[in-house]
């Protein structure tokens, strides 16, 4: 059997159910990984150490990371999911970073309502990130007027 | 409220909720006894301090019966993680039901606001307001970078979760409610049933929410929301419920009248399947194939059918499920001839 793709010789076969129907796919290992469906086989043995020894590292660290605030450790917010207190996104900040970014589209920035009597640095600084997000926005659209306008509004703010 | 405002042949109510903490205390789940009373206290005592205090509810979950508990899941006004939990808990409501303020949830304050039909705009509007009067009062937890700060970073940032349920046996019966729900998990939104997190869908109700809650303004949330989302399912099931019509009568009008005829004639029916067959009928109301039933009846007997509002009704415990199931028969037997009369 070929491969659907290129034509060598298929060597990964896979089944899906899509919809109720049943689609039968013919690879070969190159275009299998190419389309993700299989991963690479022969990593060479020091990219694959390195890759040990540095997750090892990593988790080394983490295991040792704790609120000073709540005691909760980085360790236990995994298992059970939850956070202790407020001051935990300052204390895990490196490693919930990632977490939130994954669980948000990407974004690590808060853009949105702010307590009305907050300090007004506070309030300023996420009118700022908002208008620069706009304004990106607005260049990208091509939407010159409003970009005029929006840059106007951030030198008036700085 | 059901069954009311606009698009409300699909949408059946709108819901914005804010999750909110106090800043100086630890979340829920990690504050000691003493702190969860004093955050209850707090809390309690702000919300008396405002202009709501003469419309709100106060009910501590200590003081109540696990039916009570039940009857406020069903309607919606507070969550199942509320009526299980431990502790000192409460809720506040507004006599109309459409404010629902719970303490000590998984955060300490979750705010809640529910309109009839497509109202999210307007929902959140009102719900700004109430957010604006406790802020006076007290200090959220709130960092310029990620927002407002709460117990599980999914809900960081603004704390908003804005949800739309909507009724789709349309789409169910055309075979086309697979790729809606494909398109709205693409756009990273949550398809849930009835009663939010975890309940499985039933009746072709649907729940559809946002997961995002950072790195968007809260209007951008609800435009996505309701642009890209709710408007167009809106238009997609009132195509396929004129499919139905014009090309599949004989196959919707048996739908429809084989649950009247279920209704009205079963000696013994669960909760799911009452709520199955209340679903067509509410089809067959808004698609005129059924002219004699209300849908405000319908709207309270979607309610009145559920367990623990069987059991109010009734006044007495209910000890065999089958006891329980024929007397939501019996209730709909009754609602029904007196539309009918």
């Amino acid at each position: 059997m070929q491969c659907q793709i290129c034509n060598k010789p298929a060597t990964v076969h896979l089944t899906e159910i899509v919809n109720g129907e049943k689609i039968e796919r013919h690879l070969c290992e190159q275009c299998a990984q190419n389309e993700g469906i299989t991963i690479k086989t022969h990593v060479p043995l020091d990219e694959l150490l390195n890759n040990i020894v540095s997750a090892q590292e990593q988790a080394d660290e983490l295991a040792d990371l704790c609120c000073p605030q709540c005691n909760l450790s980085w360790a236990e917010f995994r298992k059970a999911g939850q956070l202790g207190c407020p001051n935990d996104y300052l204390a895990f900040e490196r490693p919930l970073r990632s977490l939130i970014e994954r669980a948000h589209e990407g974004a690590h920035i808060h853009v949105g309502r702010v307590p009305r009597h907050a300090n007004s640095t506070t309030s300023s600084q996420v009118k700022l990130r908002r208008l620069r997000q706009d304004l990106q926005k607005a260049v990208e659209q091509e939407d010159y007027e409003n970009a005029a306008r929006l840059r106007d509004e951030i030198q008036n703010l700085n | 409220m059901e069954g009311e405002g606009p698009e409300s042949d699909i949408v059946i109510s709108s819901r914005v909720r804010l999750a909110r903490n106090i800043a100086g205390y630890h979340f829920f789940a990690h504050a000691t006894a003493d702190e969860q009373a004093e955050v209850l206290n707090l809390v309690h005592k702000n919300l008396m301090a405002t202009k709501l205090k003469d419309q709100l509810w106060y009910l501590e979950m200590n003081d109540t019966t696990p039916l009570e508990r039940q009857l406020l899941i069903e309607r919606h006004l507070i969550s199942k993680e509320l009526a299980e939990g431990e502790g000192p808990r409460a809720v506040a409501l507004t006599h109309d039901e459409t404010l629902a303020l719970m303490i000590n949830e998984e955060d300490h304050l979750r705010i809640q606001m529910m309109a009839g039909g497509l109202q999210l705009k307007e929902t959140y509007q009102h719900i700004c307001l109430v957010d604006d009067m406790l802020e006076e009062k007290m200090d959220y937890a709130f960092s310029p970078q990620y927002g407002y700060l709460t117990a599980c970073p999914t809900n960081v940032g603004t704390g908003i979760r804005v949800s739309a349920m909507l009724h789709l046996p349309g789409l169910k019966m055309t075979g086309e409610i697979e790729k809606v729900f494909r398109a709205a998990k693409d756009m990273r939104l949550a398809v849930r049933g009835l009663y939010g997190e975890g309940s499985e869908p039933i009746g072709d109700f649907f729940q559809l929410s946002n997961q995002t809650t950072l790195g968007k303004t809260e209007e951008e949330i609800i435009d996505q929301l309701v642009k890209h989302a709710v408007e167009p399912i809106v238009a997609y099931e009132r195509l396929a419920r004129r499919k139905l019509l014009e090309e599949r009568l004989t196959a919707l009008d048996d739908k429809i009248y084989r649950a009247r005829g279920i209704l009205t004639h079963a000696r013994l029916i669960s909760s799911d399947e009452t709520l199955y067959m209340l679903s067509y009928i509410r089809l067959g109301i808004h698609l005129k194939r059924i002219k004699n039933v209300s849908i405000e009846m319908m709207n309270r007997l979607f309610l009145l059918t559920k367990p623990s509002h069987l059991q109010h009704l009734y006044q007495e415990p209910i000890f065999s499920p089958k006891s329980q199931l024929l007397k939501g028969v019996k209730v709909y037997q009754f609602s029904l001839r007196q539309a009918v009369k």
